[in-house]
């Protein structure tokens, strides 16, 4: 058996582009609601003194994690700011003083075991740098009475186009990602380690081979170009042959998924202390003069990391935050930058590039021609899907699997009739779960 | 900059178009309609515009007095004109074509809501009634090579059961416009393939089923799958999306039942040929195969419904 998947042009122009650390901004403004989960109360107060890794937003819920100042300065405000799904929270403004004081409670945390590793990684508030922003705490923190984890998954496939800061990190700190699998393994006691590439990464995959040459109990997978191979079903499926079934986690089927710079990360807090505060992300698209990667503090606006790419703002018709395909457009240039963004891409109005479209033409009837179906990696049918959602038959809609969807893309953009079947399966997926 | 567009994912779309897949299609028409130009003259590339032509032109006239936009660029009516030329005699008077393109493009596919919402193939259905409406001139299959002052007609490989396999693989033989030349259409039928405008499955279904039945009923499977036009069924006809069952499964099962129908009609109907009437059959059906061939998605959990509640 073999999972579908779509093969799309790479455009990783960036994978060479070393990361350049950004100077320190002048002020930031940092969300308090930066992962999955609920979001965290601001700790801090208007005009106090905050230093590069303080604390200074938290949460008692278990899904959720701390939120930590990647500046040193002082507090000027604490204001509502809207995000990307239409919610609002609170947002911490800093005026930085430049020095980037380093908060005296920094130091490397004692791990010794499952329970302390848990702690630990809540402490540091690291989340998943995939995009989904999933709490790693929670991860790591499974029930070991009811599953035994015995694979962890090191997903570094990055399938989506353009995208290359996990590259990037495999390359500038190989070791830390290997330290930080070998850290993992030891402690959670886990049996097998997949590290899954795209084999449009030779580097890497000849990197982290030589790297683990004659270590037991590590595979690098060569995955396939098919995208969306990084998405977290598909990946545990090519790694350990397991299909990750209706309703459960991969932690249910002894599988444990992480990204590789979340790991590295790990590995990085673990050594020095130091929480997550900042995040390589790729800066690219057609509009960007110089496409780069950047090492960038978390809460900078992304209009100044834009002018560092030296991205020519007034041509900007469309600013994405992630891949091309599942991406989330950005409605306001000077939104800050957050735990989970691993690219923004600047694109031109109306850019047709070789064999890509870039703009949102007309949609024509559908023509069944089944490449939506073809396309799905999961399996389902998004043309029945969007006739079962158009005439509002809820009945039809769980039997064809709606909850199953992951949202990927791949069906619209097959489609050759330009429909939005991606759009419609989401509205679809909320009709469905709504009484 | 004025204001970022915001629009939900994905922001990237393949090239691949509505009219780009129709466009192949007539590429993949084109060495059939050379063939026939060559076996019966310049009438047959004549023939083939026209029915183009009225195609496009009754499109036009639906789009504007039903006040829907202009559909005639997706190309659809154009290969619908073309395949429903390659279903007639080359002998075929245009005023005949022109009501079998109306019954194709107005009857079959606008009335019903346009491209994506006939149920059967528009070309199979002008074919049909053309044929229940005039059976003499659309049974008139002159010579291959014939001169245009004096036309002599033959019988069908089909009807006289005795042509060469060279022939009927070739194309010189008598018969409809585009189906006489097995050679032209498994050309295209290759370059549909290796374009993935289509998938091999239907046509290698039914191409395989007349084959298989017509030698467990002790007839000549190979002369079954070259005479008449099971070649040009299979390959354009039973790949027609619109009207063919959306998984694999579906579309072998489909395949496998317009083999055995045309070959039933042709065994032991009054009617020589039945691929039509097998497609047009299997079109109706295609809903149901579509129902009993959902595709299993992946991880999907089987729930015994209501049945738990009953034990109690």
């Amino acid at each position: 058996m073999r999972l579908n998947g779509i093969i799309l042009p790479h455009k990783k122009g960036t994978e060479n582009a070393e990361t350049v650390a950004v100077p320190c901004p002048e002020t930031v403004k940092i969300s308090m609601s930066q992962h999955m989960g609920a979001p965290c109360r601001p700790v801090v107060k208007v005009g106090d003194r905050v230093t590069v890794g303080q604390k200074i937003g938290d949460c008692d819920t278990y899904m959720s994690c701390p939120i930590h100042s990647s500046v040193s300065g002082e507090v000027t405000a604490i204001s509502d700011m809207l995000l990307a799904n239409g919610k609002s929270c609170k947002a911490v403004e800093i005026a930085c003083d430049g020095l980037q004081t380093v908060c005296e409670e920094i130091s490397p945390p004692t791990v010794t075991d499952k329970a302390s590793l848990v702690k630990a990684v809540r402490e540091s508030g690291c989340c998943g740098l995939g995009g989904a922003g999933f709490p790693t705490h929670v991860k790591l923190d499974y029930d070991e009475s009811k599953n035994k984890i015995d694979s962890l998954v090191i997903n570094a496939a990055e399938c989506e186009p353009y995208i290359t800061s996990d590259y990037r990190e495999m390359i500038e700190n190989a070791d830390g990602v290997i330290n930080g699998i070998k850290t993992i393994k030891n402690l959670l006691g886990i049996e097998h380690v997949y590290i899954g590439i795209e084999v449009n990464k030779p580097k890497a995959i000849a990197l982290f081979e030589e790297k683990l040459a004659g270590e037991e109990g590590y595979t690098v997978l060569r995955l396939k170009e098919a995208y969306p191979q990084g998405a977290e079903k598909v990946i545990a499926f090519n790694a350990t042959g397991r299909i990750v079934t209706e309703g459960t986690l991969p932690s249910d089927h002894g599988i444990l998924v992480m990204n590789v710079s979340t790991v590295g990360f790990i590995n990085s807090y673990l050594e020095t202390g130091m929480p997550l505060i900042e995040r390589r992300i790729t800066i690219d698209g057609d509009a960007v003069k110089k496409p780069c990667n950047l090492k960038v503090p978390i809460g900078m606006k992304l209009s100044e990391v834009l002018k560092i790419a030296d991205t020519d703002i007034e041509q900007i018709h469309k600013l994405i935050s992630g891949g091309p395909m599942m991406g989330v457009c950005v409605y306001d240039i000077d939104t800050p930058v957050c735990k989970t963004n691993n690219a923004f891409l600047a694109l031109k109005k109306q850019g047709k590039l070789k064999k890509l479209w870039w703009h949102e033409s007309a949609h024509t009837n559908c023509i069944r021609c089944g490449r939506c179906i073809e396309a799905c990696p999961l399996g389902l049918m998004p043309t029945e899907l969007e006739k079962a959602y158009d005439r509002k038959d809820r009945d039809a809609l769980n039997k064809l699997k709606i909850d199953l969807c992951i949202n990927c893309g791949s069906c619209s953009y097959v489609c050759p009739a330009k429909r939005s079947l991606a759009e419609k399966n989401q509205l679809a997926k909320g009709f469905a779960m709504s009484k | 900059m004025d204001k970022l567009t915001v629009s939900p994912s994905p922001h990237i779309r393949d090239s691949m178009t509505t009219s780009k897949v129709m466009t192949h299609v007539i590429i993949a028409l084109c060495p059939a309609l050379i063939a026939s130009v060559i076996i019966f003259g310049a009438r047959a590339l004549m023939l083939t515009g026209f029915c183009i032509l009225t195609a496009v032109v009754w499109e036009r006239l639906c789009n504007l007095i039903m006040k829907r936009p202009d559909s005639t660029g997706d190309l659809s009516a154009a290969v619908t004109g073309m395949l429903l030329a390659f279903n007639l005699p080359v002998t075929l008077p245009y005023w005949m074509a022109a009501i079998g393109t109306f019954v194709a493009i107005v009857i079959t596919k606008q009335l019903f809501g346009g491209l994506g919402h006939n149920f059967a193939n528009p070309a199979i259905v002008g074919r049909i009634v053309l044929m229940l409406s005039f059976p003499a001139a659309m049974s008139n299959w002159v010579v291959p090579f014939y001169n245009a002052d004096a036309i002599v007609t033959q019988p069908t490989p089909l009807v006289s059961g005795n042509a060469e396999y060279l022939d009927l693989f070739l194309g010189t033989t008598g018969g409809c416009l585009g189906e006489v030349s097995a050679l032209a259409l498994l050309i295209g039928g290759c370059y549909l393939v290796v374009m993935k405008i289509i998938t091999p499955h239907a046509p290698i279904a039914f191409i395989g089923t007349v084959f298989i039945f017509s030698y467990l009923v002790g007839r000549d499977g190979i002369y079954q799958i070259l005479a008449g036009g099971v070649m040009l069924g299979a390959i354009f006809m039973a790949t027609d999306y619109v009207t063919t069952p959306i998984t694999p499964k579906g579309k072998v099962i489909f395949g496998i039942g317009c083999g055995i129908i045309t070959c039933v009609i042709r065994f032991w109907c009054s009617a020589p040929e039945g691929v039509s009437y097998s497609i047009l059959l299997m079109n109706i059906v295609t809903p149901y195969i579509d129902m009993f061939t959902r595709k299993k998605a992946v991880g999907e959990v089987y729930k015994k419904q209501a049945k738990e509640g009953d034990a109690q």
